[in-house]
């Protein structure tokens, strides 16, 4: 075994939607006809349980070791001791049995599957102009509405923050179609740069903010430029590196980062030089406005600051993907090689993508010390980046609007479920697999070309082939 | 000198667990194009089964000896490979023909999810087990210093060159080993010739977990730890190991995994002692080394030390 081939993927092939429409895949043609339609025989509820029996007879084999047997440190602090959960097992293996058999009958019963087609896809498409606009009102009033709690505040703001990521991170994915498995580095860059100025140097939140950015974008050339020649797979795995290399870097550099103490104390922003004091006092924004002095003010301040700092993200690529270096991206993302022989440059291309999602991600850092008020390397680590480009992906690559409601479900869906601590990053490893099988091009997978010859057409995400990541 | 070579023998013991992992990333990457970033998971769970089955064997009295060691390595092979058969067969077989990142996105996504079906049903904690193996053999002794290989460094060598032997043979001399070949060359070629290339494809899978069953088992009874979260940063560096031999090269994995595990023990042994510029370097950074290795082989030597160059197709 020698030699990666490297599989014939071209754009017919990787756009033919799989599995439920009849278009026989490349490994169907193997022989043995799989799924519930097998034998043909055989009556579909017999090959049914069949199948859910061999389903079950899997899980029994994966659970009984990892689950009916729990392994704990003995009370008295020497060996390991084993405690029986045979319930368990058989509520587990009783819930794949049941799931695979309903799947199985489901699917021989549904008729079979019409492809999406162009038109439903523009439906969703006029569908989002409605809704986009609904969101940004209910964006916009959110803290002035009455019944907005504290809690609600605080998690828009989590919300918001994530969206920025979210789209900062679609420009790098979503439009050029670079997979980066590292963003959270520079979000850290932007959050480290504003801890460290301010706390060093004394310099105010609106001056950081543009320094944060200009970093966190030079700190994507600085990864970009050696990742240029990868592609696809290996690129991830590199910018998995790279943002791995930056936190162990601020992890082990005490001198500069205080290490895994991180830094506390960063001062918080005010609003054109009012502070926003618990006490009120002269100088405050509650005294300048002759307001009661409240810490639900500086609440309402954040979150208008993050929203104005995510709809200048969102702004800036619906405005970039309408130039030439946007519609570059696009052209990348689809084929790299057409790109080339059509003299664009793919280096520069490549590296504007890297560094303008790095410069949004870096403002979303020094957003998020400014809120904390303490950064530390634990707020780094590749879990971030993997939610991030989870809401990225679940959204639909290059879809805002998609990736803004992924975001309010990801980030919402952990905050409801904060009780099952344990369970929700499980249920959401689940769900990006489930996402995956299910919808491969997300929840809004429609990809409307930004400029177009002549008449301006949608076409369904599942019908373009990506040629390379 | 003594201490060199002692780190030197360190070095490669390590070195082996990271070429059975490597291989397991060489394969898949070979025969679907596709980093499997659960590997490392996978790995863990290797190292979870092994811990249990040990644990199991000592409360019923009979956890010492080489034939207890066998037998918790066939049950974790067998648990282990159902594991990464259960894991191709959810997550990446449906995405066949879909696009070229999906499958890395569903990896990631498996990942996550066997990391923390462990951490619930497991529990976070570190677990500890018992020294099974024990015991020494001294090479050299001299003016304070002593050099020595331990038994288990010497199973972890014989062990993997053993599995290596098993699977090299099966690749390279059985129908099942063409089949795999012919599916890496030309998947819808081999289809065509009547070869079942889905079952190829699982029961590549199937190896490649079981190996890296091998690794967390040796992994556990040298480090006698186990936790959810040690296969990330293993893994990552054995993908590092594979990436460095040449991604489809068997013999590089195992290269791949030897200089890897020998950098990481040397950077550990030797940084920041008072020695040149050794002083500047901080035994902290061994990750970032393995890291930069990373990112270095990829820029500059993209196809590994045994690796053949990829053609790039229109």
């Amino acid at each position: 075994m020698s030699g990666a081939s490297r599989l014939p993927e071209g754009p017919h092939v990787g756009g033919v939607p799989h599995n439920d429409d009849g278009v026989p895949e490349p490994g169907e043609m193997g022989g043995i006809p799989r799924g519930p339609e097998a034998p043909a025989s055989r009556p579909p509820v017999v090959h049914a349980l069949r199948d859910a029996g061999l389903a079950a007879l899997v899980a029994l084999g994966l659970f009984v070791p990892l689950v009916g047997l729990r392994t704990d440190v003995g009370p008295s602090g020497g060996g390991l001791i084993l405690r029986t959960r045979w319930a368990d097992v058989a509520i587990l293996v009783g819930i794949v049995f049941a799931g695979r058999l309903a799947m199985n009958l489901w699917s021989s019963l549904r008729p079979a599957g019409r492809p999406r087609t162009a038109r439903r896809t523009a439906q969703i498409a006029r569908i989002g102009t409605f809704v986009a606009p609904l969101f940004l009102g209910f964006a916009v009033l959110m803290p002035l509405l009455p019944w907005t709690t504290r809690y609600g505040l605080d998690l828009g703001v989590l919300v918001l923050t994530y969206v920025m990521l979210g789209w900062g991170l679609n420009i790098v994915v979503g439009l050029a179609g670079l997979l980066d498995l590292g963003y959270v580095a520079f979000y850290a860059v932007g959050a480290y740069t504003y801890a460290l100025l301010s706390t060093t140097y004394g310099l105010s939140f609106w001056v950081c903010l543009p320094l944060a950015g200009i970093f966190a974008a030079f700190a994507g050339m600085l990864l970009g430029f050696p990742v240029l020649r990868l592609r696809g797979d290996y690129l991830a795995i590199v910018t998995l590196a790279f943002g791995e290399i930056i936190r162990v870097v601020l992890l082990n550099w005490v001198s500069l980062t205080g290490g895994p103490n991180g830094i506390s104390g960063i001062p918080r922003p005010s609003f054109f030089g009012l502070s926003f004091s618990a006490g009120g006092g002269p100088g405050s924004f509650a005294d300048f406005f002759g307001l009661e002095p409240s810490p639900t003010h500086r609440a309402v301040f954040l979150y208008y600051l993050i929203l104005v700092l995510a709809l200048l993200t969102n702004w800036v690529t619906l405005r970039l993907r309408r130039q030439p270096l946007g519609r570059a991206w696009e052209a990348l993302r689809e084929d790299e090689i057409a790109c080339r022989a059509l003299g664009i440059n793919v280096t520069n291309t490549k590296l504007t993508a890297f560094a303008i999602g790095a410069m949004f991600g870096g403002f979303a850092g020094a957003f998020f010390a400014t809120r904390q008020a303490f950064v530390s390397p634990e707020s780094f680590t590749f879990i971030e980046s993997a939610i991030i480009l989870a809401i990225v992906v679940l959204g639909g690559l290059g879809s805002q609007l998609g990736v803004a409601i992924a975001a309010l479900v990801l980030i919402g869906g952990f905050e409801a479920f904060r009780d099952f601590e344990e369970y929700r990053m499980l249920v959401f490893g689940a769900a990006m697999v489930v996402i995956m099988v299910w919808r491969p091009r997300g929840l809004v997978s429609s990809r409307k070309p930004s400029v177009a010859l002549g008449e301006r057409k949608a076409i369904s995400g599942d019908l373009v082939g990506e040629g390379h990541g | 000198m003594a201490y060199a070579l002692q780190q030197l023998i360190n070095g490669v013991a390590l070195g082996m667990i990271y070429g059975l992992i490597a291989v397991g990333y060489t394969m898949v990457y070979g025969i679907i194009g596709m980093i499997n970033f659960a590997h490392g998971d996978i790995f863990m769970v290797g190292a979870f089964v092994s811990l249990i089955s040990f644990v199991l064997l000592s409360t019923g009295g009979w956890a010492a000896g080489p034939g207890a060691v066998l037998l918790v390595l066939l049950i974790s092979m067998a648990i282990t490979a159902l594991y990464g058969w259960s894991v191709e067969r959810i997550a990446y077989r449906p995405l066949r023909g879909s696009f070229r990142l999906a499958p890395l996105i569903s990896a990631i996504g498996m990942s996550i999810v066997l990391q923390n079906f462990v951490q619930v049903s497991q529990g976070a904690r570190a677990k500890p087990i018992e020294p099974v193996i024990r015991g020494s053999v001294e090479l050299w002794h001299g003016n304070g210093f002593s050099v020595s290989v331990s038994t288990m460094q010497i199973v972890i060598v014989v062990v993997t060159l053993a599995v290596l032997a098993v699977f090299t043979w099966l690749v390279t001399s059985t129908k099942l080993g063409r089949a795999m070949r012919a599916c890496e060359q030309d998947r819808k070629m081999a289809g065509l010739l009547g070869i079942d290339t889905d079952r190829t494809i699982s029961i590549t899978f199937v190896i490649g977990a079981a190996l890296a069953a091998v690794a967390g088992t040796l992994y556990l009874l040298r480090y006698g730890l186990a936790d959810f979260f040690m296969g990330f940063i293993v893994g990552v560096k054995a993908f590092t190991a594979a990436v460095l031999g040449g991604v489809g090269s068997l013999p590089g994995a195992l290269l791949g995994g030897l200089l890897i595990g020998l950098i990481e023990t040397l950077w550990s042994a030797y940084a920041g002692q008072d020695m040149f510029l050794l002083r500047e370097l901080n035994p902290a950074y061994k990750d970032v080394a393995a890291f930069a290795i990373l990112i270095a082989t990829l820029i500059f030597l993209p196809s590994g030390l045994l690796g053949r160059a990829e053609v790039e197709k229109v």
